[in-house]
């Protein structure tokens, strides 16, 4: 599904990524962990197609299509969705009429036909229930004013509401309390159909015990540095990442 | 050799021409009033750049066309169609090139509640209560657009709302220049008196027709008595060749409430002032702007809140989103005189720069010499929010619409102010079409 070799990025000067290689099957779920600063936020931004990075090497191939060549909308529309680290506010359009809008921008892309207002509605209660989210706060103004943990779960409902193809969720965990987290797990758990992909990029294993990867990465200074199972991440929750760095930064 | 013609003088003898038609209307205290107006344009003229209400505004290009200023009205139904506002109901008066058109309006208010009539009509129907308070407000000692519209004060509206009554259907005054054959220029004067614990909606809808160049000089001024509510909303799409010079005046009295909206979708040289005196305590006035100039088009928007007398609250926010090679001006100022204690004055000014070669320029202006007081302004002017606009082009907004709909959401902040459905919906959608399209 998503096949990721040798990707290098740069902001101004500045090299981020050093050449990631990463390959997503079908029904994956893989993790990414690693210290502040790695660079896994960029990743998920360069994939999600943002312009503020320079992309100066190695290529992203999903289903086939070349990724870098798309804009962002063209790469949502293809079926990938960044939950945001950082989710923007944005005074005067409300969750429900931006999603409306995004839901039918994919539609059209992909051919289909608008959804009827019925339809949405019904599209919508379902997925409220499966994250948990309130009405009040869907006719808000879109993360303006919302709690930590409410972008957080306005993202993952928004990922309900577009169903990609392969969800990249960047600390969608952080800020959010052990309920809201276990809301949230069980969410994805239930996009979890055996073909829809996950990255997850977490610093904490509690997450992993909810959302179950079949592969765990950890990024350091730009290149994934080591790969294994779940139990990759319980060795990482012991021991940090120090012996990680020790053992890259004597290759060096 | 022939002579460039000269606004000024063209004016003037037009003023004194139209005095030996006026017989015995001319010793009216009315005709002694417009008379000192036009003496204080005389010896004012027209304003240049290095006047500092100026400094961006140049009028040279105004002053310096040929205008019919006794342009004829001749307009038929279908003429006007091009201008409808959809499901637009309530007492409506269309006025084209000054000129009231009773068979384009619909009156629906009783006279009981509302007198709505012609300027010229009031006068001759309620002498004092016009001599009471027409050109009480409106400055034309300083200013001389203000001083030549008091000269020629003849065409527009006055109305006058009874004391205690409520008036739930809106007023809306339609400006229709009609520069179909030639360059017209056109002075409007209303005056709107709001009785004691009265209420109303007065909108100024401004339009051309015609190819050739409009110049607009119109004043409005509304005296609020004690408790009045007015809302007032100036709607402007004129044409790329029109110029527009225009004065809401307002005077509140004690806890009076008011609310004014200025919407400019297009214009081509524009100049709003919007001055709000507060001769009353605990006067409430909310002040809101939005301006969406594109091509070469030139949007000022100057406005004054006079916080004369204590305990009142004012509330300002003007936005702009400007396109093109557009050029804007925002100056805002704000006096807290010494006996107004306990003052709140919020000011805001957001300008949003959708192309590299608009320009705007902001000037907030506070003079406070009261010391019990909060105010605060600020304004800022910058591009699009890019991180707002990846963050929906991630959710598959492509990028146009995405900009669209940000733009919509920043205008909204006004549009929604206005208490008139249709015309709120008409702007939302020439809004809508006008960022989804430029
Ligand atoms: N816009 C930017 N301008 C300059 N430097 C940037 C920019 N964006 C990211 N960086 C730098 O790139 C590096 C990687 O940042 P990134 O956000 O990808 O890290 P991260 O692994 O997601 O960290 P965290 O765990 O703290 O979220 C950091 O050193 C960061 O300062
Ligand atoms: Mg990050």
């Amino acid at each position: 599904m998503l096949k990721i070799e040798n990707l290098q990025a740069s902001i101004g000067e500045k090299q981020i990524l050093k050449g990631i290689n990463l390959e997503v099957k079908p029904g994956e779920v893989h993790a990414i962990m690693g210290p502040n600063g790695s660079g896994k936020s960029t990743l998920a931004s360069v994939l999600a197609g943002r312009e503020d990075y320079d992309v100066t090497g190695g290529s992203v191939l999903f289903e086939g299509k070349d990724l870098l060549e798309l804009a962002p909308e063209e790469r949502a529309a293809e079926g990938i969705f960044l939950a945001f680290q950082y989710p923007v506010e944005i005074p005067g359009v409300s969750t429900t009429n931006f999603l409306k809008t995004a839901l039918n921008e994919i539609r059209k892309y992909q051919g289909q036909e608008s959804l009827d207002a019925v339809s949405f509605l019904k599209r919508m209660k379902e997925k409220m229930k499966l994250v948990n989210i309130d009405q009040s706060l869907l006719s808000r103004s879109l993360n303006e004013g919302f709690s930590g943990g409410e972008k957080k779960r306005n993202e993952v409902f928004q990922m309900a509401m577009l169903e990609p193809k392969l969800g990249i969720l960047d600390e969608t965990d952080s800020g959010l309390d052990i309920d809201a987290l276990r809301i949230v797990a069980e969410g994805v758990n239930t996009l979890r159909d055996g073909e829809r992909s996950f990255i997850v990029v977490t610093h904490y294993q509690r997450l992993l015990d909810y959302i179950v990867p079949d592969f765990v990465h950890v990024l350091y200074k730009g290149r994934i540095v080591k790969s294994g199972t779940k139990e990759l991440a319980l060795e990482l929750e012991e021991k940090g990442y120090d012996w990680i760095k020790a053992e890259v930064d004597a290759l060096v | 050799m022939t002579t460039p013609i000269d606004f000024k003088a063209q004016l003037i003898a037009e003023f004194q021409l139209n005095e030996t038609r006026l017989n015995g209307e001319s010793r009216s205290s009315l005709h002694q009033r417009r008379r000192l107006a036009l003496s204080r344009f005389e010896q004012l003229g027209f304003p240049t750049i290095r006047h500092e209400e100026w400094k961006y505004s140049n009028v040279k290009n105004l002053v310096s066309q040929e205008f019919n200023i006794t342009p004829s009205a001749e307009i038929s139904h279908e003429d006007l169609t091009s201008l409808e506002i959809p499901n637009l109901a309530g007492n409506i008066l269309y006025f084209i090139n000054g000129q009231y058109q009773p068979q384009l309006s619909t009156i629906v208010s009783p006279a009981d509640e509302v007198e709505i009539l012609t300027f010229t009509e009031g006068y001759k129907k309620y002498p004092a209560l016009v001599e009471e308070h027409f050109a009480k407000y409106a400055d034309d000692l300083n200013d001389a657009f203000t001083a030549l519209n008091t000269a020629f004060a003849q065409y527009g509206a006055f109305i006058h709302v009874t004391k205690g009554k409520v008036v739930e259907t809106p007023i809306i005054l339609r400006f229709i220049s009609d520069a179909r054959t030639e360059n017209v220029a056109v002075q409007l004067r209303n005056l709107v008196i709001v009785e004691e614990h009265a209420s109303v909606k007065v909108a100024e809808s401004f339009r051309t027709i015609g190819d050739f160049s409009s110049f607009t000089n119109t004043v409005t001024e509304a005296f609020l008595g004690k408790e009045a509510n007015y809302d007032h909303y100036k709607v402007q799409d004129e044409s790329e060749k029109a110029f527009h010079i225009g004065t809401t005046q307002v005077h509140h009295s004690d806890k009076a409430l008011s609310y004014d909206t200025t919407v400019t979708l297009n214009g081509g040289w524009v100049r709003n002032n919007l001055n709000l005196v507060m001769g009353g305590e605990y006067v409430e006035a909310h002040l809101t702007g939005l301006y969406l100039p594109n091509g070469k088009q030139h949007i000022d928007n100057h406005t004054l809140v006079d916080h004369a007398m204590p305990n009142s609250y004012s509330n300002e926010l003007y936005k702009g989103i400007m396109f093109d090679k557009s050029t804007g001006v925002f100056n805002g100022k704000i006096f807290v005189r010494e006996d107004a204690q306990k003052t709140n004055a919020y000011q805001s000014c957001k300008n949003v720069l959708a192309s590299p070669d608009a320009t705007m320029n902001t000037k907030p202006q506070l003079e406070i010499y009261a010391d019990d007081v909060k105010c605060s302004h600020g304004t800022t002017t910058g591009q699009m929010d890019e991180e707002a606009l990846f963050y929906l082009q991630s959710r598959g907004i492509p990028k146009d619409k995405g900009r669209a709909l940000l733009m919509l959401a920043f205008a909204e902040d006004v549009v929604e102010k206005i208490k008139i459905p249709a015309i709120r919906e008409y702007l939302e959608s020439a809004i809508a079409k006008k960022v989804g399209e430029v």
